[in-house]
């Protein structure tokens, strides 16, 4: 379980998260809300890059926002990027090795605990191969592999499907699906396809400019009418 | 994952298997670059004459100092201009420590490498803020600076003691070579065997835990930290080999014919040496022979055959480096195979692909 508790971010004059207080259970949840709504930088906030001006996160009994930014990897925290950042000139499996000996992963079984995330995005047969040969949505698999490597505690997926057609967008949305039964993780996905976060969230919470305004089952968020008007904008004609 | 269950039997990969798996070469890479070692190791040295083996024992050690800056730029993405300089730390330590003690040789080497390094992370800590051009211009004063110390300090040029000085003594001075290897020939095959070592130290790395690092580093910055990766101390240790390597180049340099003297060490050097490194390729350990052979080959053959001024060679490097940020970011080493297989379908009219060089 992860809460977040009073939780403000200031840049200057903008305050892209402001008191927020939000608690995710185990599970998947979904953060949605329209771009520039702050649901970056609370990932952000998650990772250590962006220092919050008040608020606590305490993840699974521990407080997060008092360890180094490459600490949270070793703790458990693994996240993609808007930008999917799989390195092209490293092979699949280096890839993934990469995190796994730098989270704190056992030299003697690296071989098979990356093995075992390459096969549970599915990728087995381009293990060898280097990412920079590899299609879009293969590269977004290699990084949901990284992400589930080793132990992770929290996964952060940063729209994940941002750009891919829709069938690979199903793939994708199997695979987050089994990531919180199968490797014990709690999976925060940020995305603006409504159809993958109904698919792989029982709740979502919804932002904007900064602010919780709803969180709740996925479908009841989707029906709440501030989200709509908020997320949508059907309700602001011109 | 840790849904792996207990009664999944874990079977460690064993120390020699996970080597050979890291070296990943096919059987086709390994010959040839047997077949190069031995044309390195063996023939040349019987073939040239003693100005080329002078030059060949140069590029030898030039390939040293250009195989560690090639690392740090093409894979932390770090720049540095202070590169050429230290090696010139590198022979003055090596020297004085010859002046003050008995070490042998390698010892003696590996001091001024191990000093050099010292030096180099120093000067490499600010590369943990700072990045591109501001990186440049700290490591190009940091040059600057080390140069008018070794002017300062006077250059060794004898003495007695790690910080003597005599004033009768000449420009250059020269590090005692080791007893195995006296002779010309036989210190330029001494050579390539330290370099051969000094390439596997950087293959190693580059194939570790390290090199992956460093490519998650290039990659992004963020992304590495996400990924656990402590950036700081990967970056500040991509420096210290950088400088490593110059160190013990600078020791091998004070032993080869001639010596050393402050004057083979000016700050435009460290320039030149990046557009070499660049026009070779940073992306490929090659590169760096390719690298040295520019530095220390070109301009020599120049000088032989036509009696030409290597100045032309700044305006050549300077063309050179606009094609290859142009056009071939992977440098000569990269490029050049490609191009000699079009050129090779071309003729032939098929699409046979043929290779050259490693």
């Amino acid at each position: 379980m992860i809460a977040v508790d009073e939780l403000t971010v200031r840049f200057g004059g903008v305050v892209p998260i402001d008191r927020m207080t939000l608690t995710f259970e185990a599970g998947t949840c979904g953060l949605i809300g329209p771009n520039g709504a702050g649901k970056t930088t609370f990932f952000n906030v998650m990772s250590g890059f962006v220092r919050p001006m008040t608020g606590r996160i305490t993840a699974f009994g521990d407080d997060l926002l008092s360890m180094h930014d490459f600490q949270r990897a070793r703790w458990g925290i693994r996240r993609t990027f808007q930008t999917e950042q799989a390195i092209a000139q490293l092979s699949v499996f280096d890839n993934v090795l990469m995190v796994q000996e730098h989270t704190g992963g056992e030299r003697a079984s690296r071989r098979q605990a990356v093995m075992e995330a390459i096969g549970f995005v599915g990728l087995d047969a381009h293990a060898n191969k280097q990412v920079g040969g590899l299609g879009a949505a293969q590269r977004r698999l290699v990084e949901v592999a990284r992400a589930v490597v080793g132990t992770p505690r929290v996964v952060l997926l940063d729209e994940p499907a941002a750009g891919l057609p829709d069938d690979e967008t199903e793939h994708l949305a199997k695979v987050i699906q089994r990531i919180p039964a199968e490797t014990g993780a709690l999976v925060i996905l940020v995305d603006h396809d409504m159809s993958l976060v109904s698919a792989c969230c029982a709740t979502a919470a919804v932002l904007d400019f900064g602010r919780l305004i709803a969180s709740g089952t996925t479908s009841e968020v989707l029906r709440n009418e501030h989200v709509i008007r908020a997320y949508l904008g059907t309700e602001t004609e011109l | 994952m840790d849904a792996v269950q207990p009664q999944d039997v874990t079977v460690p990969v064993s120390g020699w298997a996970a080597w050979t798996r890291d070296i990943d070469v096919s059987p086709r890479q390994a010959v040839l670059f047997g077949v190069f070692i031995l044309l390195v190791f063996f023939v040349l040295p019987e073939w040239l004459n003693s100005y080329f083996l002078l030059t060949m024992t140069g590029v030898v050690i030039y390939s040293i100092i250009t195989l560690g800056l090639g690392l740090l730029i093409g894979r932390v993405g770090m720049v540095s201009l202070c590169q050429f300089v230290l090696a010139g730390i590198g022979a003055w330590v090596s020297l004085r420590l010859s002046y003050a003690t008995d070490l042998p040789f390698p010892v003696l080497v590996l001091c001024g490498g191990l000093v050099t390094m010292a030096i180099g992370t120093l000067i490499g800590l600010p590369a943990i803020r700072l990045s591109g051009l501001y990186l440049a211009l700290i490591t190009l004063m940091a040059a600057g600076a080390l140069t008018i110390l070794l002017r300062t300090a006077q250059f060794p040029n004898g003495g007695s003691g790690f910080f003597g000085n005599s004033s009768a003594g000449g420009a250059s001075s020269l590090l005692p070579r080791p007893s195995i290897a006296r002779s010309d020939v036989a210190y330029y095959r001494y050579c390539v065997i330290a370099a051969l070592v000094m390439f596997a130290v950087a293959t190693w790395h580059v194939r570790g835990k390290p090199g992956r690092a460093w490519a998650a580093i290039r990659q992004s910055e963020a992304s590495a930290v996400a990924a656990g990766v402590h950036t700081t101390r990967y970056k500040i240790w991509a420096f210290a080999l950088a400088s490593f390597t110059a160190g013990i180049a600078g020791g091998l340099l004070a032993a080869s014919a001639g010596g050393v003297a402050i004057s083979q060490f000016p700050v435009s050097n460290s320039i030149t040496l990046l557009a070499v490194v660049l026009l070779g390729g940073v992306y490929n350990l090659w590169g760096a022979v390719v690298a040295a052979v520019f530095m220390r080959l070109v301009p020599a053959a120049l000088t032989y055959y036509w009696g030409w001024s290597t100045e032309i060679l700044t305006i050549l490097f300077g063309v050179g480096v606009i094609q290859v940020l142009l056009t071939a970011p992977g440098g000569i080493v990269e490029q050049m195979p490609k191009d000699l297989g079009r050129l090779a379908r071309k003729l032939t009219g098929r699409g046979k692909k043929t290779e050259a060089a490693p």
